[in-house]
């Protein structure tokens, strides 16, 4: 049952990725539906952030051809929010989370930005409220707890009222419970919202109540499906390239089991 | 005023006393002295507004290097018999344009920026020997001459210290994107790699002009001091940038003041007031944080955080 083009948010036809001369991954075929919940995963380097980097126009594929939202992949997508990997916010930073979500509106504007539109003032203050960050947003962002930092990240890449999100590992170093909670966050705005969401995660597991599909990039291949089908022992072992066993629940959940070690170690 | 004229300087003690329209006459009073604060206000508005991005950019150590730079290419072009300001312009404007190449690479290249800044320190000492002038320009560059800079010096010090601000006022918010959240601002379409340039040529200007008021050796103090200051007390970028310019001028008002009545360099009051005030801003502003916290309660959040 085909799917009719137009809700095809992302068409990859048999696109080659590399980096600094080296192939990251090869012949890589997918599609992602307006609307869709999807985790990225796969083991460090194996190319996820090279994914991104490609859907943002930040890098050429080196084969294939690539469509985002119906356009060749373009540098200053307004469509297209990006929180990137975060890195550790100096904790002297001296800028409220707020200063950091208005940018998402009027970073890229040239000048001092005088007589700020009301219309910005309160798209700031939606993006906040959206996310809960009322609170803290006023507050130094580098003193922040790391879920709320994620948290008015978010905010900014909503502010600039996108058609999808590219998140890339937001649940990195925070607890389970926080990992959950941010999960569950970013379901509910694409929801709200029509977003289409790619997110890059070391572990599924907070992310099962809300992924559509599973996107798995290792061993210099892409690969797609419902978790159901793609989260099996036999496919994540392959995916790890380390012994790892699927356990299913009572109701129904997956636990993934062994992969302890794995999601210890985050992208530098 | 009139009355008070030439004839009697040396023989009448400056006045300095509670009569503040006098004392006002009184710094006013010789041609020198309006020229000091003409010039010194332009310099130290335009540091204090670049300083904030020096300083919220991590580049304190780098403005530091391009002003040594300069010293070389400041007894150059007086060697080969031309103004200082051009060798030290053509100096620093050439280095700034490889350091803001090289962006974020520039971060921790310690060792590099200081053997070039060392270098080019030997360079300005050979190029003073072979002028054979006296070490009057060579100490005129280091420390500055704020006393002695002409009309015509202030005009220029005027332009390039417009052409800096313009810049800055234009670049305002992708360069304050770029400095915060270089990869998102990348993916939005921020050229941070033409911004990082740029940015890097303006503080040079900045630097150069600088220079004939407060000297190589000291355009650290007005160039990071008021910024480190202004980001202490304020979380708003646009607020920061007018207390860094403020607290600029300050500084060198009250460094041209206090060494219009003591015998002792401008530049030394200026750098003192500068040290000072930052050690007393960060005192300060550790104190408050620290009351602040302990009244703030916990977040909900906090509670599950295992790691910090």
């Amino acid at each position: 049952m085909a799917v009719p083009e137009t809700h095809l948010v992302i068409v990859a036809d048999h696109v080659s990725a590399a980096y600094g001369g080296r192939a990251v991954w090869q012949d890589a075929s997918f599609t992602a539906e307006a609307g869709e919940f999807i985790v990225v995963l796969g083991p460090n380097g194996s190319g996820k952030s090279t994914l991104f980097r490609l859907l943002l126009g930040l890098l050429t594929p080196a084969a294939g051809t690539l469509e985002v939202l119906g356009r060749r992949p373009h540098q200053g997508n307004a469509d297209i929010g990006y929180v990137p990997q975060r890195r550790n916010i100096d904790r002297d930073l001296p800028i409220r989370g707020r200063d950091m979500v208005h940018l998402g509106i009027d970073g890229t504007r040239w000048g001092i930005g005088l007589g700020d539109p009301a219309d910005h003032r309160r798209r700031v203050d939606e993006a906040i409220a959206s996310v809960h960050a009322e609170a803290y947003a006023d507050r130094p962002i580098g003193q922040l707890s790391g879920g709320e930092q994620q948290r008015l990240l978010l905010a900014q890449a909503l502010a600039g009222r996108p058609r999808m999100l590219l998140l890339d590992e937001p649940l990195a170093s925070l607890d389970l419970r926080n990992q959950i909670v941010i999960a569950e966050l970013v379901a509910d705005l694409a929801r709200a919202n029509g977003l289409t969401v790619l997110l890059i995660a070391h572990d599924i597991n907070p992310l099962l109540p809300v992924v559509d599909r599973v996107l798995y990039v290792a061993q210099g291949g892409l690969a797609i499906g419902k978790p159901a089908e793609v989260i099996t022992t036999e496919q994540l072992s392959r995916l790890y390239s380390a012994p790892v066993e699927v356990l299913h629940d009572s109701h129904g959940h997956m636990f993934v089991v062994g992969l302890e070690a794995e999601s210890a170690h985050h992208d530098a | 005023m009139l009355e008070r004229g030439l004839g009697t300087l040396g023989a009448v003690a400056p006045y300095f006393g509670w009569d503040l329209i006098r004392d006002v006459h009184e710094l006013f009073r010789y041609v020198f002295m309006q020229h000091a604060f003409e010039a010194g206000t332009i310099v130290a508005v335009v540091a204090g507004v670049i300083g904030y991005f020096v300083v919220l950019r991590g580049l304190s150590f780098a403005a530091h290097a391009l002003s040594h730079i300069g010293f070389a290419g400041a007894t150059g072009a007086a060697l080969l018999g031309l103004a200082p300001i051009v060798g030290l312009l053509a100096f620093t404007m050439s280095a700034g344009a490889v350091m803001g190449a090289l962006g974020q690479r520039l971060r921790g290249r310690d060792v590099t920026i200081g053997l070039v800044m060392a270098w080019s320190l030997g360079l300005g000492l050979l190029f003073t020997a072979l002028y054979q002038g006296s070490a009057q320009l060579a100490i005129g560059i280091l420390f500055g001459q704020i006393f002695g800079i002409t009309a015509q010096e202030v005009l220029v010090t005027l332009v390039a210290g417009a052409i800096t601000v313009a810049t800055l006022v234009v670049i305002y918010r992708p360069l304050l994107f770029a400095t915060l959240d270089e990869e998102v601002a990348e993916a939005k379409g921020v050229p941070v790699w033409g911004l990082s340039i740029v940015f890097m040529v303006v503080l040079a200007v900045a630097v150069s002009e600088a220079v004939q008021a407060v000297g190589v050796l000291l355009i650290f103090a007005l160039i990071v001091a008021p910024a480190a200051i202004a980001e202490r007390f304020t979380t708003r970028p646009s607020r920061g940038v007018m207390l860094a310019a403020a607290t600029a001028v300050l500084f060198t008002w009250a460094g041209l003041v206090i060494a219009y009545y003591l015998p002792y360099p401008v530049g030394f009051f200026i750098t003192t007031i500068a040290f000072g005030s930052y050690a007393v801003a960060r005192l300060g502003s550790d104190f408050a944080r620290r009351g602040a916290a302990a009244r703030r309660p916990v977040p909900r959040e906090e509670q599950f955080r295992h790691s910090p």
